[in-house]
């Protein structure tokens, strides 16, 4: 849930905003309009941006298989940021492709207001040539999408099917970020099967795969204590998913959340601290040291699993660089996900 | 056992502090300034590798209409949706107090990677406030100085280039009342799989002109610190040497004791050279912190210069980089072995048992004559390099046998003045004194020497920086010698506005500057059609030509080549050049060139013009009535919508370098004194320690009458006169210096040869300097002659009584 809330410093801050943490943002909303708890969320409206709210993502990862039977990974992710309440919106867009020989990264920036990049309804989120477009004929606009990015070292064009319904985290898709009562509008949509073709300079391979979109927004950032977060999204053999988190302090402790998704859609938001994130192996990646691989724990589901990354160098080399990349994991469960670690210095 | 060696020959510094400051301070000094400016080098040499990186130097491609109708949003956003990556950019101007000022309009958030925009990539500008209304605008110090007030905020960026205003394109549309962009720039490498420009739009897609191979002329300048480096270093090495040359003589009895007692040969040695690199590592620590110091304190002006020299973006920071220290404390401990190597092979063959020593000044006069011939034997090796040497290296290897050779050349000759003048003077005082200082002068030579070092090398740096400074004026001069420059950008324009031109009384001369590309022996260059003006006649700077060279170029008998064409083709006058197909004409004249990498020839307008199909004109050179240029500008600018960069003008573009130079110039000067300084370090070390031993020969002239006050004033004379002597020998050897830099270095360097000028009013001040160091350097030991007592003169009897 308060994944990549770090990467609106981006937009809203100077770029590098890292030098000042994570969470150098306000701690306010500022005149922006703030998640109120028991509002319903309404589709396909949702999915257009919401230009009150002072930041908002559309982010897609998917994991695939191509046709020489090995893996890939790509992200496809949309971020809109407002200067100020009702002023300019900044967009920023972030592309990449992970191969097991190696891992692709590449970032769009616009101004809004120019047609150069926006979410328009019912969905057609787009920067550039880069799009997330809604293809449905009927029914929900995110049950049917194609989805493209390209740059000088990669491109991929995939379309996209939903085979379940929308998931609402939190309360109904109001998700309390802190025991402030900070919050987010989050929902996600887990149950999507992709087939496109990647390119790098290796060639072209026709893919297949499941992707796992998230659409949240809000208005308020982090708690100032927080350096950054580990965050999973988990496709299991069973059908089932599971979306977990663990933010870490500045004091090295580490607050864990997440949704258990059934195979129908159902999701179980989970207590605090339930799921227990372990650090197992470390990697050297861009001059720093990243815990590339987990052991996740739920025992009141029997879950006890381990991480291993496709690319232990999944680096996202962006204004403000980050780790995100697939993993396959296996344990109590097996499964493909995805992994997004944030705030290693 | 070692540890114990070890204590017993550190034990000598303590009694000796002196000298113990001498060898760590020569060893800081050396490194601090050898550190110091390779820090500075490295700095801009990583920040043009990474601004060339990121600008692809000048090789950006721009999309415009080539009607020069603006380029609008909807091509914009046409191209960007497509997967080009452009971004927009406006140009224009804004009126300033001293005339109008260069506004720049960037989008940050699609722009490739500018100089301009380094305040926003770091973080220093906040990125909402640049973008949002009322927007901000950004300019170095001295630009914001000259903009009216009422205008969007300003933020003063140190980093900006001195000509030019930046901000947001919307914020420039609005400043300059614009509805459209001048033009887009297209960012590379392209993303994979665009469809072909031509299906996108219509707008066309020209590159960018380079600006030129600076890199030449950064060379140059980095060239003159590097040999700064290096002389300085060279001269703390000498200090170090005079130091641990003095400290051995002086602990023989040790070393023997040590040898008596049973410790092998090898473990002195062993003890010796952990002595040294001790030391070597505690000084070389300390020298790198003070060349840390030194180069954040001459960075700006370097960076200063370099970016408004050759629009490099250099970084006034200096960053701490750990293969730098490495390095320094490497040449340290180098310098180190290298100056003590005399004496460890000295001690390596000095038999157990022999008797007293002699006195290590003394004993250096033995060598006189040798290093008569070896110095004789350095010359020759250096003359036969400079005339034969065809690379870097020997360019290298000659300075050094030029310096080497001078040095050791140095105390022969000031022993011969001596003993020459000995014979001249009535006997008596006159001639005690010279004999006097005959016999000192080993004893200083080593000071001396360094003192030589550091004259030529001000002398050699000094004339290769002048010459550097008048070579570039008088190109400037070659490029800017009309008031204005101005391109048109189609044929039709540039028919309307010269039509507009002749209405214009002010404008006295309009010159078409036109010029078709030609293969130049095998190599892509250009040919330039020109017209008979003074323009040319008078300012053009020929480096060689026929005395009839103009007249005979306008009767179309031949053509002017550039330096690197002449050069590089091994032309002589008058031999042929193939200019264009057909046409082969004999060179008339060598012209400079520098910043140009390519193969030029300039024929006579008519002449080319007869034998090519000529290319329409859009370059005009304007000379304007005196006082009317910014007017003039101003004018056609508005008049025919012309961008900032069709419209040149020359004065302000001239009066900015010069600017600029003068900055070159303080850096150069500080580098001159702290060179200067190490050199007086290195007299006031050599005078303080001769004090002590000449004790003996002072004292029977004191007991004889003569006040030691008058004895003290005698030594600052003597002190003078020598570094006098010193000096006058330093000017040969440093303009030889400064001729092997600039006609033997540069060339094998750069590619071309800068003519050299003589600066003799820099030589006065040169020699101010030598005197106040001397007279500096020895007034303490003076000082300290005239306050010995009684007590303290007749002990010298008593010893040897």
């Amino acid at each position: 849930m308060d994944r990549r809330l770090f990467l609106s410093a981006l937009l809203g801050a100077p770029l590098p905003a890292l030098a000042q943490g994570f969470a150098g943002l306000g701690t306010d909303a500022e005149g922006f309009a703030v998640p109120v708890r028991g509002t319903p969320l309404t589709f396909p409206a949702d999915h257009a941006a919401h230009p009150d709210y002072r930041i908002e993502w559309w982010y897609l990862t998917a994991t695939l298989t191509g046709e020489d039977g090995r893996d890939y990974g790509l992200q496809w992710t949309l971020f809109r940021s407002a200067l100020a309440p009702g002023r300019q919106q900044l967009w920023l867009g972030h592309a990449a492709l992970t191969t097991p020989d190696a891992h692709y990264s590449a970032e769009r920036r616009a101004r809004g207001g120019i047609g150069q990049a926006d979410v328009l309804p019912p969905l057609d989120a787009f920067i550039d040539d880069w799009h997330m477009t809604s293809t449905a004929t009927s029914g929900d606009p995110m049950s049917a999408l194609s989805l493209a990015a390209r740059a000088p070292d990669f491109r991929y064009a995939l379309s996209l099917t939903a085979t379940g319904p929308l998931v609402l985290h939190g309360d109904d898709g109001y998700s309390v970020k802190s025991e402030d009562g900070q919050a987010s509008y989050y929902y996600s949509q887990p149950f999507l099967t992709a087939e496109g073709e990647i390119e790098t300079a290796e060639g072209r391979v026709v893919v297949r795969g499941e992707a796992w979109i998230d659409r949240e927004w809000s208005s308020q950032p982090l708690s100032p204590d927080q350096t950054g977060w580990d965050w999973f999204s988990l496709s299991f053999d069973t059908g089932e998913r599971l979306m977990a988190f663990g933010l870490r302090d500045r004091d090295g402790s580490r607050f864990t959340s997440g949704t258990w998704i059934s195979a129908d859609g159902t999701p179980a938001p989970l207590a605090p601290n339930r799921i227990r994130l372990t650090p197992l192996g470390t990697a050297r990646v861009a001059g720093r040291t990243l815990p590339v691989r987990w052991r996740l724990t739920l025992p009141e589901r029997g879950l006890d699993v381990t991480t291993e990354p496709l690319r232990d160098d999944s680096w996202m080399q962006t204004s403000i660089p980050y780790w995100e990349g697939p993993l396959r994991f296996s344990g109590s469960h097996e499964g493909r996900g995805y992994l997004e670690m944030t705030g290693y210095e | 056992m070692t540890a114990l060696v070890l204590r017993a020959l550190l034990s000598h510094w303590w009694r000796r502090p002196v000298q113990l400051v001498m060898v760590l301070g020569g060893l800081m000094l050396a490194t601090a300034l050898w550190s110091g400016v390779q820090a500075l080098n490295a700095e801009a040499r990583a920040s043009y590798a990474a601004s060339s990186a990121a600008l692809g130097q000048g090789s950006l491609d721009l999309l415009s209409h080539p009607d020069g109708t603006p380029v609008t949003q909807a091509d914009f956003i046409a191209l960007r949706r497509a997967g080009y990556p452009v971004s927009p950019v406006i140009e224009g101007t804004l009126p300033g107090r001293d005339g109008p000022v260069r506004l720049l309009g960037l989008d940050p958030l699609t722009s490739p990677p500018r100089p301009e925009l380094a305040g926003l990539a770091d973080g220093q500008i906040d990125l909402a406030t640049f973008l949002t209304a009322p927007g901000l605008l950004l300019a170095a110090p001295e630009t914001a100085a000259l903009l009216p007030p009422a205008l969007p905020p300003i933020r003063t960026l140190a980093t900006l280039p001195a000509d030019v205003i930046v901000t947001d394109v919307t914020t420039a549309a609005r400043l300059l009342d614009r509805t459209g962009f001048d033009h887009l720039v297209l960012d590379r490498p392209l993303p994979l799989g665009l469809p072909p420009i031509g299906t996108v739009t219509d707008l066309h897609l020209t590159r960018e002109a380079p600006s030129g191979d600076i890199a030449a002329l950064t060379n140059s300048f980095h060239l003159n610190l590097t040999a700064f480096g290096l002389l300085s270093f060279a001269v703390g090495l000498f200090i170090v040497q005079s130091a641990i040359g003095l400290a051995f003589e002086q602990r023989r009895g040790t070393v023997r004791s040590l040898r008596a007692m049973g410790v092998s040969l090898r473990r002195v040695m062993i003890a010796i050279v952990m002595e040294l690199s001790l030391f070597a590592v505690l000084a070389g620590a300390a020298g790198l912190a003070l060349g840390y110091l030194l180069a954040r304190a001459l960075m700006p002006g370097v960076s200063g210069t370099l970016r408004a020299l050759y629009g490099a973006q250099i970084d006034a920071a200096i960053g701490f980089d750990p293969l730098w220290a490495a390095t320094g404390l490497a040449m340290t401990l180098a310098g180190a072995l290298l100056a003590a190597a005399a004496a460890l092979w000295r001690v390596g063959r000095m038999p157990l048992l022999a008797a007293g020593s002699a006195s290590w000044a003394r004993q250096a006069s033995i060598g006189l004559r040798w290093q008569t011939l070896a110095a004789l034997a350095l010359f020759a090796l250096a003359s036969v390099l400079a005339v034969v040497g065809d690379s870097l290296v020997a360019g290298f290897a000659c300075i050094a046998a030029l310096l080497i050779g001078a040095a050791l050349m140095l105390p022969p000759l000031v022993s011969a003045l001596l003993w020459l003048a000995s014979r001249a003077v009535p006997p008596g005082i006159p001639q005690w004194v010279l004999a006097d200082t005959r016999q000192q002068v080993p004893g200083l030579s080593l000071a001396l020497m360094a003192l030589l070092l550091a004259l030529s090398a001000n002398v050699g740096v000094s004339t290769m920086v002048g010459s550097f400074r008048t070579t570039f004026i008088g190109w400037l001069d070659q490029r800017l010698a009309a008031d204005l420059y101005l391109t048109a950008r189609t044929a039709d324009e540039a028919r309307d506005i010269r039509a507009h031109l002749q209405t214009v009384t002010d404008v006295t001369t309009v010159i078409p500057i036109w010029s078709v590309p030609a293969m130049l022996d095998g190599q892509p260059g250009s040919a330039y059609g020109i017209i008979d003006d003074p323009l040319y006649r008078d300012h053009w700077p020929l480096l060689a030509a026929r005395p009839d060279v103009w007249d005979a170029l306008h009767r179309g008998e031949g053509v002017l080549v550039n330096e690197q064409l002449f050069r590089r083709s091994g032309l002589s006058l008058d031999d042929p050049v193939q200019v264009v197909d057909g046409w082969e004409a004999p060179v008339l004249g060598v012209y400079s060139d520098y910043g140009n990498t390519r193969p030029q020839v300039m024929a006579d307008a008519a002449a080319l013009a007869a034998r090519i199909d000529p290319p329409p004109i859009l370059r005009f050179a304007l000379r304007v009535a005196p006082g009317t240029q910014a007017e003039v500008k101003s004018n056609i600018q508005t008049l025919f919508s012309l961008p900032e960069t069709n419209i040149v003008d020359q004065a302000r573009v001239k009066e900015f370098s010069l600017s600029v130079f003068e900055r070159t110039f303080l850096v150069t000067g500080a580098l001159n004194v702290l060179t200067l300084a190490v050199a007086g370090f290195a007299l006031f070390m050599s005078l303080l320690t001769l004090s002590d031993l000449r004790l003996p020969q002072v004292a029977p002239v004191w007991a004889q009458g003569m006040p030691v006050r008058l004895l003290a004033r005698l030594d600052i004379t003597r002190s003078v006169a020598l570094a006098l002597v010193t000096f006058v020998v330093s000017i040969p050897v440093g303009l030889a210096l400064a001729w092997v830099l600039l006609a033997v270095v540069n060339v094998q360097a750069f590619g071309w040869r800068l003519p050299m000028s003589v600066f003799p009013a820099d030589w006065a001040r040169l020699a101010g300097w030598a005197v106040l160091a001397t007279v500096l350097a020895s007034l303490w030991p003076a000082l300290r002659l005239s306050s010995s007592g009684p007590v303290l003169l007749l002990r010298v009897f008593a010893a040897h009584g």
